[in-house]
């Protein structure tokens, strides 16, 4: 399949259905931080982008949304051409100028801070970050607390960025500043709004 | 898909275009990773007036989808005209199923209440919000609310309530009354009666804000605390009613009074009206519950 029809095809069979449905996932796994939010596949991308994380920028970006692509989705044509056909989003110049960002290989990820932090007065202006994960259940334990969350929730998100429980406290105390996390699984989404805490296990 | 046969041909989904509904949809995100916290957003014309809860229903046509069970009510009424027209603008531009029992709901789009029925997880409540900043009638300037947000500035609210104890002798403020949300942001949690505040306290439900003149957003994820701006000698209290509702006799709901006659004879009903009639159904009956449907001859004024 030529790079043209991998731009075209893949996309939403019903845009405006499917489109609310991936919202509404989003939606309750942001509000229920640490909850899977299932969602059937919806949208084909060329690899290494994922269905999910696919059908999340399709849901949410568009000319208005500045996206920010890591080096692994950088490198194919295939994913730039397929994002900028369906959504219409211009690629972010630096990972601070985006308001979303899709990352394939969260393992190898820079930093948290490099991104937007939104500022004092507005903190919704800071970057929301699309990681890809293989499952919730084979990485190191994380138990969550905070908003959305009745006592606490325990993930295990695989390919989590380095030193990630250090970095999120950081994003934490930056609060209202910071990321916030939605996590693409094959079955699902996830999310880590700014507010979830992590409490380390290991102590 | 623009060429299927349907009812809501001449409109997309729920009215809004995909792109507006994107935006918005972006901002309830950001509102809910930051609690309390007013997103600016490019509010639409409605076709409703502003103060009729066009905030409300932009947010509703953002998050709705043909599955969803629509509620709406005005100052806790199924059945008065706001609530009657922004129901059937959803069940016209959306085609959804709508409801006036709030447990059958999954979104309740309100004006100024809270159910009395408790609201539970999966269930998302729309507020309509007419000013969204609780310093607004402080400070003016939109430049130094918003600094004063930044910084966490907060201590002119306290004085305006302390302005109220020395004045009134308690705090006055009956509705609109400011919570502080994770200990973090002042927030308007719309006109409600202060009565509704504490149902605001880790509900398990998700409540989202919506001020369409004033373009704003803003929410409170479930399981979220919230807590009503007070001073240790003068604790937060609710309104409570000497007598049960006059039709349902139900006791620790908020009641509206309702005028009878011109010769001061009034009585005391549930606000909400799905409430009252659910428990009327049940057989519960207050004072004034005529025995048919037919008004009851002679009312005895209360005092």
């Amino acid at each position: 399949m030529d790079i043209a029809t991998q731009a075209i095809e893949g996309g939403f069979a019903d845009p405006v259905f499917d489109a609310q449905t991936v919202f509404r996932a989003v939606m309750d796994a942001m509000a229920r931080p640490g909850t899977l939010q299932p969602l059937p596949v919806f949208a084909r991308p060329p690899t290494p982008l994922s269905a999910t994380a696919g059908a999340i920028a399709l849901a949410l970006c568009d000319n208005d949304t500045p996206l920010w692509l890591d080096p692994v989705l950088q490198a194919p044509a295939a994913v730039k051409s397929w994002l900028g056909f369906h959504t219409g989003a211009p690629l972010a110049n630096t990972p601070a100028d985006a308001h979303f960002a899709l990352i394939a290989a969260p393992a190898e990820m820079m930093a948290l801070d490099g991104f937007s932090q939104g500022t004092q007065d507005y903190p919704d202006r800071s970057t929301t970050l699309i990681l890809q994960v293989g499952d919730l259940v084979s990485g190191a334990p994380l138990l969550l607390e905070g908003p959305g969350i009745e006592r606490t929730a325990t993930i295990a998100p695989a390919q989590m960025p380095r030193h990630f429980v250090e970095q999120w406290k950081q994003n934490n105390q930056r609060f209202p500043r910071g990321v916030d996390i939605v996590l693409a699984t094959p079955d699902g989404v996830t999310c880590l709004p700014r507010t979830t805490r992590i409490k380390t296990m290991e102590a | 898909m623009t060429a299927q046969p349907t009812d809501i041909a001449t409109y997309n989904f729920a009215y809004l275009d995909e792109q507006t509904k994107r935006m918005i949809r972006r901002a309830i995100l950001k509102g809910i990773a930051i609690p309390g916290y007013q997103v600016p957003f490019a509010s639409r014309e409605m076709p409703m007036p502003y103060g009729w809860g066009t905030g409300g229903v932009q947010v509703t046509a953002s998050i709705i989808g043909p599955d969803d069970v629509l509620k709406v009510i005005d100052q806790g009424a199924d059945d008065t005209t706001n609530a009657v027209s922004i129901r059937a603008f959803f069940k016209k531009v959306a085609n959804v199923a709508v409801t006036t029992q709030t447990a059958k709901a999954t979104i309740i789009q309100t004006r100024h209440r809270i159910p009395e029925h408790p609201l539970g997880a999966g269930q998302v409540l729309v507020y309509q919000v007419p000013i969204p900043e609780p310093l607004r009638f402080l400070e003016p300037r939109e430049t130094e609310t918003r600094k004063m947000h930044a910084l966490e500035e907060y201590g002119l609210m306290h004085v305006k309530l302390y302005e109220d104890i020395a004045r009134h002798g308690r705090i006055a403020t009956t509705y609109a009354y400011p919570v502080k949300v994770e200990g973090r942001y002042v927030m308007d949690p719309s006109p409600t009666p202060k009565f509704d505040n504490p149902k605001m306290h880790r509900s398990p439900a998700l409540q989202l804000f919506g001020a369409g003149r004033e373009k704003r957003i803003y929410a409170l994820p479930p399981f979220t605390e919230v807590v009503s701006l007070d001073f240790e000698d003068h604790p937060f209290e609710v309104q409570t009613f000497d007598q049960p509702c006059a039709l349902c006799a139900a006791e620790n709901v908020y009641l509206d009074e309702v005028i009878l006659d011109d010769h001061g004879g009034h009585m005391f009903v549930c606000s909400d009206t799905d409430h009252c009639e659910k428990r009327r159904e049940e057989g519960h009956r207050g004072h004034l519950a005529p025995e048919t449907h037919l008004a009851p001859e002679k009312m005895e004024p209360t005092q």
